[in-house]
C-alpha cells in the first residue's frame, strides 16, 4: 500500500495528467474570474489550496467517525469552516487582494475540486495520502491560474506581477480585450486546445 | 438604487455567466441542447428566488441580531442544500408535472455557485428584501438568456467542420468568448457599471 512510487504518483498526478482545471474541467469559475493578473491568480489558488488541504486532512482523519448517509453535509461543514477562516484572514491581512477576489472567496465552498476530492479520495484514504493528493491538486490548479493570470496580464497590460516588461509603446495601447471576460474565455479555449493536441489525459 | 437599474444590471450589464463568471458548470454542462438549457433555467429561477428570500431573512433576522455573521458561508450553503431537497420532495408529492419537467435539474442546483453567489451578493450590496428579489429575478433571467443563446450556438457547432484539437470544450470556450464580447457592449448602458 505505501510504496514510495505510488506516493509520488499521488502527488504528481494532479499537476499535469489529472489537472483539475484543464483535464477534468472543474473549478472553472475562479479560473476565469480571478486571473486578471498573475498575482490575483496565485492569490486565488493559495486560498483554494488552503481550503483543499485543510478539508482533505480533516475528512481523511475523521473518515471512520463519519456515517456514510450524512457524509456530504459533514464534508460541506468541514469545507465551509476552512472557507470562513481564509475569508477572514484575507480580509484582515490582504485587503487589496480580497477586494479583487470578492465573492469568489466565500464561493470556494462550492468549488467542485474540493468536495470532489473529499468524496473521491480523502474519505477512502489515509491522512498522508490525502495530504499529498491535496498538495498535488493545488499545484495543478495554481499552475493553470498562474499561466492564465500571467498571460492575461502580459497581453492585457504589458506587465508581469505589476512590473512593466513590454515596451512603453505597447503599454500605452495594450490589447485590453484580454483583461475583459471575453479574453478569459478565449485564452482558456486556446489552452484547452493545446492540452487536447498534446494528448494529456487520454 | 432604482429597481429597473438593478434588474437590467443583473440581466445584461453584469450577466452572471458571461461577465461575472459565476455558475459556469451548468453553462458548459447542460448547454448542449436548447430544451435542456430551458429546463435548467426554469429550475434556477425557481430556486434562486426561494434561496434569495430564505437567506436574506435568515441573515437579517437571525445572524445579524445574534452576532453570528461569521457563520454566513456555512449557514447559506446548508440552507440551500436543504431547501433544494425540500423543494424536490414537495414537487414530487404535489406538482407532478413541474417535477417531471425540473426534477433532474434540481439536485445539480445544490452545488450551483450561481445560487449561492446571488445570496452573498445580496448581502454584500446591502439590498433590501424587495431589491434582493429584483436582483434574483434579473440574475435568473440573465442566466436563462445566456445559456439558451449559447445552447443554440452549440447545436450548430456540432455539425460544423472543426479541427479535432478544437472540438468540444475549446470551441465552446471560444464561442462563449464571442457571446461574452457581445454582452460587453452592454457595459455602461443606462449608466450601470
Amino acid at each position: 500500500m505505501s510504496q514510495p512510487e505510488s506516493r509520488i504518483r499521488i502527488l504528481t498526478s494532479g499537476i499535469i495528467k489529472e489537472n483539475p482545471t484543464l483535464v477534468l474541467m472543474i473549478g472553472l469559475c475562479p479560473t476565469l474570474a480571478t486571473t486578471m493578473s498573475a498575482r490575483d491568480g496565485l492569490g486565488m489558488a493559495a486560498a483554494a489550496g488552503f481550503v483543499l488541504i485543510g478539508s482533505n486532512l480533516v475528512v481523511s482523519a475523521a473518515r471512520r467517525l463519519v456515517p456514510d448517509a450524512v457524509r456530504i453535509p459533514i464534508f460541506i461543514i468541514i469545507i465551509s469552516t476552512f472557507v470562513t477562516i481564509i475569508d477572514y484572514v484575507m480580509q484582515a491581512y490582504q485587503p487589496s487582494l480580497y477586494k479583487v477576489l470578492g465573492v469568489f472567496v466565500p464561493l470556494i465552498v462550492v468549488n467542485c475540486i474540493i468536495l470532489g476530492r473529499a468524496e473521491a479520495f480523502a474519505y477512502r484514504r489515509g491522512v498522508l495520502d490525502s495530504l499529498l493528493d491535496a498538495v498535488g491538486k493545488t499545484l495543478g490548479f495554481a499552475l493553470v491560474l498562474f499561466v492564465m493570470g500571467a498571460l492575461r496580464e502580459l497581453i492585457g497590460s504589458g506587465t508581469f506581477f505589476g512590473r512593466p516588461v513590454l515596451p512603453s509603446t505597447y503599454r500605452a495601447a495594450p490589447m485590453l480585450f484580454m483583461l475583459f471576460p471575453p479574453g478569459a474565455f478565449f485564452l482558456i479555449g486556446i489552452l484547452k486546445a493545446l492540452v487536447n493536441k498534446s494528448g494529456i489525459g487520454k | 438604487m432604482n429597481p429597473a437599474k438593478i434588474f437590467l444590471g443583473a440581466f445584461l450589464v453584469n450577466n452572471i455567466l458571461l461577465m461575472r463568471f459565476i455558475g459556469l458548470c451548468p453553462f458548459f454542462g447542460v448547454s448542449s441542447s436548447v430544451s435542456t438549457s430551458v429546463g435548467m433555467s426554469a429550475a434556477v429561477l425557481f430556486v434562486m428566488l426561494l434561496a434569495a428570500w430564505v437567506s436574506w431573512l435568515l441573515y437579517h433576522l437571525l445572524l445579524v441580531p445574534f452576532g453570528l455573521v461569521f457563520l454566513r458561508t456555512a449557514v447559506f450553503i446548508l440552507v440551500i442544500a436543504a431547501l433544494v431537497q425540500f423543494v424536490e420532495m414537495f414537487l414530487k408529492r404535489y406538482a407532478r408535472a413541474l417535477y417531471s419537467a425540473l426534477g433532474i435539474y434540481l439536485p445539480l442546483i445544490t452545488t450551483n455557485c450561481a445560487i449561492l453567489g446571488v445570496t452573498f451578493l445580496n448581502i454584500d450590496y446591502k439590498f433590501s428584501l424587495l431589491q434582493a428579489t429584483i436582483f434574483a429575478l434579473g440574475t435568473a433571467a440573465g442566466f436563462a438568456l445566456a445559456i439558451v443563446l449559447f445552447a443554440a450556438i452549440r447545436e450548430r457547432l456540432d455539425d460544423a467542420p472543426i479541427t479535432p484539437a478544437l472540438r468540444g470544450y475549446p470551441i465552446a470556450f471560444i464561442g462563449a468568448s464571442l457571446v461574452s464580447l457581445a454582452f460587453l457592449g452592454f457595459s455602461a448602458l443606462f449608466g450601470i457599471n
